[in-house]
């Protein structure tokens, strides 16, 4: 198979768009397409502070790589959330972020969640009704906390995520298999910073398939954490990616219908905007600053140990 | 001699003469959810893959959470 663009071999073909690269091409292609979503959706420009969220694993790294090639002003963030599952997971994905960030001369926060609140993420979980049997739903508010806090204490104008659309189409399916009013109202590839205290969000990968970053990374040569989340194992996000992939197979571009028809709905105003019964005030954290609807602490400071508690390890 | 196929740690056999995507689809790969590099380097699913070949398949797929997809703010 040929590359479209020239007559050299094709390392990639991509059904959904009837597409096959090269090398060279591929690595053309995806910060073309990257800076076309970014546009289209004004997600930010060239002037804005951007603050990407590192894991160290290939769609964020990635993201950034492809930031830096475009000329945009970005720094890192990678928040150590203390996860080991024998795999020193945390530890390496760390290693591999700032060595990343280094190799480019690119600036990198590390926030770890153990010095800053006293407890691991997996600790956090264990102590908490919040974590139950896994710590995904305490990680997810703890990584959303602390990115925010991190922007705007930064003044950062944006924060961007790297969710590919095989993320974004996994989440959208599981809304939909629920009917869940307040989530399907509030994915779009851009949250605007609607309230005092948050920071505007953008998820520039949020069109490109999973499988085009890690050839991406692979091609570009990164290197990445490329064991999964030892908590991960029989997650929904992973099960509904599968029966995505089973639909792609059948289907070349599926996923991507599936995510483009949706925004293309909610538009065209599919959802009511009252539609979401969780819709309320939002009031300031006294702990925190940062916006929250539950009265008192938001959720994350009733979450964490007190300070005094949090140091003492 | 067969035509071998690794994800991560586990092995897999299959007779040569096939395409790669047929190969994936034998063993139950889905061919969205991995890469494949021969001799270092990255090929096609249309790839005839010939006798001894070894295939590395990388797996693509990551993510993990349970419920509330999305985010609250």
């Amino acid at each position: 198979m040929k590359c479209r663009r020239c007559s050299e071999k094709a390392v990639i073909n991509m059904r959904q768009h009837k597409l096959a690269l090269c090398k060279v091409h591929f690595l053309d292609w995806i910060p073309e397409q990257a800076e076309r979503f970014i546009k289209k959706y004004r997600m930010f420009g060239h002037a804005d502070r951007v603050l990407v969220a590192v894991s160290g694993g290939k769609d964020s790294l990635s993201l950034w790589d492809v930031l830096w090639r475009l000329g945009y002003p970005a720094d890192g963030l990678y928040i150590d959330l203390g996860i080991d599952g024998g795999l020193a997971y945390s530890a390496k994905s760390q290693r591999l972020a700032e060595k990343f960030a280094a190799e480019r001369g690119l600036r990198l926060h590390v926030v770890s969640i153990l010095q800053e609140y006293g407890e691991t993420i997996p600790e956090m979980a264990e102590r908490t009704w919040r974590g139950h049997t896994k710590p995904c739903s305490v990680c997810g508010l703890a990584k959303r906390h602390v990115m925010n806090q991190v922007a705007r204490q930064g003044d950062y104008t944006v924060l961007v995520t790297g969710h590919n659309l095989d993320d974004e189409a996994a989440v959208l399916f599981s809304n939909t298999l629920n009917w869940l009013p307040g989530y399907l109202l509030r994915q779009w590839p851009v949250l605007e910073a609607n309230r005092p205290g948050l920071v505007r969000k953008a998820k520039p990968l949020c069109r490109l398939y999973e499988r085009e970053m890690a050839a991406y990374a692979l091609l570009s040569g990164i290197e990445y954490e490329y064991d999964e989340c030892p908590h991960a194992t029989g997650s929904n996000t992973i099960f509904y990616k599968e029966l995505l992939n089973r639909l792609e197979a059948e289907r070349p571009g599926a996923k991507l219908g599936f995510y483009l028809s949706f925004l293309q709905a909610k538009q065209n105003g599919l959802f009511a905007a009252d539609a979401d019964p969780g819709v309320q005030a939002l009031h300031t954290c006294p702990r925190c600053g940062q916006p929250t609807s539950a009265p008192g602490e938001c959720a994350f400071c009733r979450m964490v140990k007190p300070a005094d508690q949090a140091n003492s390890r | 001699m067969p035509v071998k196929l690794i994800l991560r740690n586990q092995e897999f056999e299959v007779k040569a003469g096939m395409t790669l995507r047929h190969c994936l689809l034998k063993i139950g790969v889905q061919p969205e959810a991995v890469l494949a590099i021969l001799d270092g380097q990255m090929i096609t699913e249309e790839v005839i893959l010939q006798d001894g070949q070894v295939v590395k398949l990388i797996a693509v797929i990551s993510g993990g959470s349970r419920a509330g997809q999305g985010t609250h703010t």
